[in-house]
């Protein structure tokens, strides 16, 4: 791990008090200005992954360690964590629908993110908020500040969002699918903002499943399936040669970023397992196209190059 | 603003309406409800029986009847009682809704802060035993009658353990008027409101906890929490606040029906003359003006909570405040 390395997840495992497995293994790193697309179908353990770095998930039981600036996460206490959040680590969710209160102003509640972990006026705050809000390109943002949520347009909720979590200067940024709720030309804008962020310097986690935001967005990918990282690298690597199966699939899944759209795209055949019936070998073997008799044992992470892959075809 | 002012005021006006109507229908269809034979008095001659008929104007049709009752009621308001040799229900009214309204703000403002104080401490410590015996003991709060309840709280205050230190302050059943004695105010409405107020903390603090709980499961708490805000600010400032709306209006409701009357058994219990025990008083002597002005009295404080509620409802979500310049 260099100095550099803000985020560094590192064999995480979370199970529900019952037993069942949410996450089997997800190791993923990050360092200050890179972007870390985390890739995978629906229900492969991204907000939980995302959850666990906020400290936000109820009773569970976890494993590995949780590493931000040298700190180990899964071992502090709620006060710290308090600190941490908004503050260290900020997070934009997915449905800027939902995620305001919707009973009170925006502007109010970005000011209580600033009060909270700072010592100013609420005046101080205020223009910190509408300053924030300006750079997030909402216009007249003054008057943004003192609507309710409901009364901004999608697009605008979500800038209003980022410029919350953006409030605190955090040096760690997680969005949880930001774009998923917006329409592709909003989409575009944000995936803008959220690009600058990470020129200046913070470490950004951006959870998604679309490849063309990662290919767009991202320095580096993660790719989960089944509560499994299966592959990662730097993004140019991976979608140059991408080396496991499920990535292959999920890339020939994907539209060309120009040119014509297919008439077909080639889908995954099967459904992901559920996380009370994962396979006890490699998660991917029943849906995979290559597998091989010895994929009914878990195979170990292989380096290749500057990716890691988890796969029995690159196991020596 | 205006427009909005005089549909309510027509609102009002209507409700009063069909209610009005509604009960002198009821009344005049109750079999053996005919007033003429109780004003008589007993064993009365067909003669005077016709006179009080006409005096009273039992012979003109019901519309003319129904007019000249609102008419007393509202316009020179001395509709008089058909019993009590005539007393004037109006000051009748007035006279005891000061009662009724003691021993409601009395009521709610116990029910309020222990069903707050219990629903809150439930829901931050659900499933925990705490939580159990609270909801436990909430629930046998619901399901204790009023009346029932009042009657043990008079046996045990008034005659079993009155000599004892513990209930020695507690006054005999009755009420005294602020401008009398505040203290003796206080102390005579101390256990009727307690009691009354018993069954309101079990239903408040359930209700409360199940919307707070419903509420913490939202995702702008989630946000709230991201954000590095302590369980106490996350709780009271950000779950209370998306939760209380159902809170709010149901306590407007309750409020407004106990002040109208809905006190009845615990006024009749502890002897308080309210408005309830008046309503109580007019049903048992089937006194048509008494039932007339009491029902009216307490569909106007209905009607005006529902105006209230609507308010505070637009105050506490603006969605809502929104939603009514859409349609
Ligand atoms: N609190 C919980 N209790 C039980 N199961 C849970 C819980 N939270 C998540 N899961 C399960 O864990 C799996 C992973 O969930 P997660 O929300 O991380 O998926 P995701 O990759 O973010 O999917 P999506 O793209 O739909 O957001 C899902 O199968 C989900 O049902
Ligand atoms: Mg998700």
């Amino acid at each position: 791990m260099d100095a550099e390395t803000l985020l560094s997840i590192e064999d995480l495992r979370l199970a529900l008090p019952d037993g069942r497995v949410l996450l089997d293994g997800v190791s993923l790193s990050l360092a200050r200005g890179e972007a870390l697309g985390v890739v995978g179908e629906s229900g492969s353990g991204k907000s939980l992954t995302a959850m666990t770095v906020m400290g936000l998930l109820p009773d569970v039981r976890s494993s590995g360690a949780v590493r931000f600036r040298a700190r180990d996460l899964l071992m502090q206490d709620a006060r710290a964590w308090r600190r941490l959040r908004g503050k260290e680590i900020a997070m934009i969710f997915q449905d800027p629908m939902t995620a305001f209160l919707p009973v009170r102003r925006v502007g109010a509640q970005i000011d209580e993110q600033i009060r909270l972990h700072e010592k100013l006026s609420r005046r101080e705050a205020r223009a910190r908020t509408v300053r924030l809000l300006g750079e997030m390109g909402v216009p007249d943002p003054a008057a943004a500040a003192e609507r309710f949520p409901h009364q901004l347009s999608g697009g605008l909720r979500q800038r209003a969002m980022i410029a919350m979590a953006l409030s605190c200067a955090p040096a760690l940024l997680i969005a949880d699918e930001p774009t998923t709720a917006l329409d592709v030309t909003v989409q575009a804008q944000i995936l803008v903002l959220l690009t600058r962020l990470r020129e200046t310097g913070a470490g950004l986690m951006l959870i998604t499943h679309d490849m063309g935001v990662v290919a767009q967005a991202c320095t580096h990918v993660a790719v989960l399936y089944a509560g499994v990282v299966v592959e990662r690298g730097p993004v140019r690597a991976v979608l140059d040669a991408p080396l496991h199966p499920y990535t292959r699939a999920l890339l020939a899944a994907m539209p060309p970023l120009d040119g014509p759209r297919p008439a077909h795209l080639p889908a995954i055949a099967g459904q992901p397992p559920a996380p009370d019936a994962r396979p006890p070998g490699c998660v991917f073997a029943p849906r995979c196209p290559q597998v091989r008799p010895d994929c009914a044992i878990r195979p170990p992470v292989v380096r290749m190059g500057e990716q890691e892959v988890v796969c029995v075809l690159y196991a020596s | 603003m205006l427009r909005m002012l005089a549909a309510r005021l027509g609102q009002m006006v209507f409700v009063l309406f069909g209610i009005s109507v509604l009960v002198f229908g009821v009344f005049f269809a109750t079999p053996g409800a005919d007033p003429t034979a109780r004003i008589a008095g007993r064993g009365a001659s067909p003669e005077v029986m016709a006179r009080v008929r006409s005096a009273y104007g039992f012979d003109r049709p019901l519309p003319v009847q129904y007019a000249r009752m609102m008419e007393k009621l509202f316009v020179s308001r001395d509709l008089t009682s058909f019993v009590d040799h005539g007393a004037p229900v109006v000051p009748e009214v007035m006279a005891a809704a000061p009662v009724t309204l003691s021993l409601v703000l009395w009521a709610s403002l116990f029910w309020v802060v222990f069903s707050l104080a219990i629903g809150i401490v439930s829901a931050v410590l659900r499933d925990s035993w705490v939580d159990r015996f609270f909801m436990g003991i909430g629930l046998l709060g619901l399901s204790m009658p009023v009346f029932w309840l009042g009657e043990v709280v008079n046996l045990v205050t008034q005659s079993r353990f009155h000599d004892t230190w513990l209930f020695s302050w507690v006054p005999p059943l009755g009420y005294v008027p602020f401008s009398e004695s505040p203290l003796g105010w206080a102390r005579a409405l101390l256990l009727p409101a307690l009691t009354l107020s018993v069954a309101f903390i079990g239903l408040y603090a359930r209700v409360l906890r199940a919307e707070l709980l419903a509420a913490m499961g939202e995702d702008a708490i989630r946000t709230a929490r991201a954000k590095g805000a302590g369980p106490a600010r996350v709780w009271l400032w950000h779950g209370l606040r998306l939760s209380w709306l159902s809170y709010v209006s149901l306590f407007g409701m309750d409020f407004a029906q106990l002040v109208g009357g809905g006190a009845l058994l615990t006024e009749v219990v502890f002897a308080l003359p309210g408005v309830g025990r008046l309503t109580y008083q007019g049903l048992n002597t089937l006194d048509l003006p008494l039932i007339m002005a009491t029902v009216m009295y307490a569909a106007v404080f209905v009607v005006l909570a529902n105006a209230v509620i609507d308010g505070v409802y637009a105050l506490l979500d603006p969605r809502i405040a929104e939603g009514r310049h859409g349609r």
